[in-house]
């Protein structure tokens, strides 16, 4: 008998790390997460409330603070929908059908991952810039691109453009098409097939690249940066005017706005959560 | 309905999966399409469908040529080999869903829906499971219900891709049963892909053996048995013993009772059970010593190997009832002498 339980504790102890190391990478990852996660976020929100309500309150109700806001806001409402579309359309296109460059293309999709964005913001200021190669054209038809809404609205476009097919490509690669060729063979239509067989598969994916690719719309800096030319109250979005205003040491203005940034980020950390323990079930 | 293909060819990239087919199958049989792995069968049953485009040729249903047409107008009901039932849905959803997706002229009343939904499920016998989800069923159930929702639109022709093909055994064997029940019930055209040919041969009113993308024979599965057309189906259906009448095997072949004066050339293939076995007297004549036995039911399966001072050492299969083993009273070792009663010759 004793002789049994000695040898079970002993595969448990041979199987189990020992303490200190167990100990040791715990307070490592919440050390990290301590002082790089969280202390900055607690920075933020006390910076943006270190003179009051009050004052947090005036630094967000500035006309251009309110129409940064409006502008993050106008972007992430043209580009969310557009890029959704693209995405599901790239998702769709590389695991259905066969064609020549498809790995190039599943490679392209990441392109705008992997290039830093202030290159991308560089790419369209030579494209539609005044000195660029269409620049003559649009200025010839008074079209302003650069340092205008359009130029932040494309280069949102391109940074935001992976997030919904990355999501979707592998999840469409396993399930096959076998169940749109069923409901195909059962004589729906095309549309019918997409949204009462090939949606509701994808559905809770497609949201959770949608969410990311808003946080990121919302939240992207240096493609805008580079297009946008920082006009006060016209090309400023959110991040741009956090910028600004803590160059100009209204601090208070600064992380007012920064703090709306961090609350989004939050709800979509939360939602995203859910949205994956959703999928888990 | 019939069905009629004609010069169906399709290419992948540089493989040919099918070259040339022409078929004909008449209405209201079984067939099988039969076949090695890699040998078009499926393909051939994906362009019937419309669920692949032939490179070129006809696929005519009824007498209306359907080549050109979507598959979500042919007609046709597929079973796919993993049944690719809707997920989301449940059992009761997944067989109205093809009624569900008619043109609102066309599509029945919810209650009709209802009813006919029932009725599928009772030739199924799984009206009992009709709220479930797909993934809380059985293989075989998950099969049986692939096949009310293809039934529902009620198609002039069914198709089946492997339709046993994910089954255990014993449930394969049930289903195989209940599928030759349901054809006759029904009496619609059916195909189904195999590659086990007992199965072609035990559901199949007609069979079709496919070899590399090409059509080696069609006929009744007794035809196809009795009488095979080529060496590929003599190998492909059912046992066979192959001899070659060269010089190592000419005098052995022709003292076991096998004409072979104008077989030069040709290889003879031999069912095992039609080889006679005998207890030999004269040891040093012999054909063949026994090397071991197998019992396959009603039949005992006999190992021989062939006698090297008069051919090439090999081995030689050959069958005969349970009773018949028992008179001959043989042992490991034994000489015995073979007379066969049958061959079929073929380049």
């Amino acid at each position: 008998m004793n002789a049994v339980t000695h040898t079970q504790t002993m595969t448990k102890r041979a199987l189990h790390d020992p303490a200190w190391l167990k100990w040791g990478l715990i307070a490592t990852a919440l050390g990290f997460i301590l002082l790089f996660l969280c202390l900055p976020l607690w920075i933020v929100i006390s910076e943006a409330f270190a003179k009051g309500w009050t004052a947090y309150i005036s630094a967000l109700a500035q006309p251009d603070a309110l129409a940064a806001l409006r502008l993050t806001l106008l972007t992430a409402f043209i580009t969310v929908p557009l890029n959704t579309v693209l995405g599901v359309c790239a998702a769709w296109a590389i695991t259905r059908f066969e064609f020549k460059g498809k790995s190039l293309l599943t490679t392209l999709i990441d392109l705008p991952f992997s290039v830093s964005p202030v290159i991308s913001g560089l790419i369209f200021v030579l494209m539609f810039g005044a000195q660029g190669w269409f620049g003559h054209w649009f200025s010839d038809h008074d079209i302003k691109i650069i340092f205008a809404v359009p130029g932040i609205v494309l280069a949102t476009l391109f940074i935001t453009f992976p997030f919904v097919a990355r999501e979707l490509i592998p999840l469409m690669q396993e399930m096959g098409s076998e169940e749109e060729e069923a409901a195909l063979s059962l004589g729906a239509s095309g549309w019918q097939m997409f949204f009462q067989i090939t949606l509701p598969n994808i559905k809770w994916a497609l949201l959770y690249g949608v969410l990311l690719c808003n946080a990121r719309a919302m939240g992207e800096f240096g493609a805008v940066s580079v297009v946008s030319g920082h006009i006060r109250g016209l090309t400023n979005t959110l991040p741009l005017h956090v910028e600004v205003s803590y160059n100009e040491y209204d601090f208070v203005g600064a992380f007012a706005s920064a703090s709306i940034l961090a609350g989004l980020a939050i709800v979509t950390l939360v939602l995203k959560s859910i949205l994956e323990w959703r999928q888990g079930k | 309905m019939s069905i009629i293909l004609s010069n169906i060819t399709k290419n992948f990239g540089q493989f040919a999966a099918l070259n040339n087919i022409d078929l004909e199958i008449p209405e209201g049989e079984l067939v099988a399409l039969l076949g090695p792995s890699g040998c078009g069968k499926t393909t051939l049953l994906r362009i019937i469908a419309g669920l692949e485009q032939a490179d070129s040729g006809r696929v005519v249903l009824n007498g209306e040529d359907k080549t050109e047409q979507h598959v979500s107008h042919r007609g046709i009901g597929f079973v796919f080999q993993h049944y690719a039932l809707f997920r989301h849905m449940t059992v009761f959803d997944n067989i109205a869903f093809g009624l569900r997706v008619k043109p609102k002229q066309h599509r029945p009343s919810e209650a009709d829906i209802a009813k006919k939904v029932h009725a599928l499920l009772n030739l199924v016998q799984l009206d009992w499971l009709h709220d479930r989800f797909p993934d809380q069923l059985s293989g075989g159930q998950r099969q049986r219900i692939a096949l009310a929702r293809a039934l529902a639109v009620e198609p002039e022709v069914l198709l089946l891709d492997e339709p046993f093909g994910a089954l255990d055994a014993s449930v394969r064997k049930d289903l195989r049963q209940w599928l030759r029940n349901l054809h006759h019930e029904l009496n619609v055209t059916s195909i189904f892909v195999t590659h086990d040919q007992e199965e072609a041969m035990e559901v199949a009113s007609q069979v079709v053996v496919l070899n590399q993308g090409r059509i080696e024979q069609q006929g009744a599965p007794s035809d196809i048995y009795d009488h095979p057309a080529n060496a590929f189906v003599s190998r492909f259906i059912g046992q066979t013993n192959i001899f070659a009448p060269d010089d190592h095997d000419a005098i052995w072949l022709h003292s076991s009772g096998l004409p072979i004066a104008d077989k030069s050339g040709k290889t003879a293939h031999v069912r095992p059970h039609d080889i006679e076995v005998q207890k030999a007297d004269d040891s040093a004549a012999a054909h063949a010593v026994l090397k071991d036995w197998q019992h396959l039911g009603a039949l005992i399966r006999v190992e021989l190997v062939k006698n090297a001072a008069q051919g090439e050492q090999a081995t030689v299969y050959a069958e005969m009832p349970n009773e018949q083993f028992r008179r001959l009273d043989l042992q490991r070792g034994d000489k015995v002498n073979l007379r066969i009663r049958n061959a079929h010759w073929f380049h």
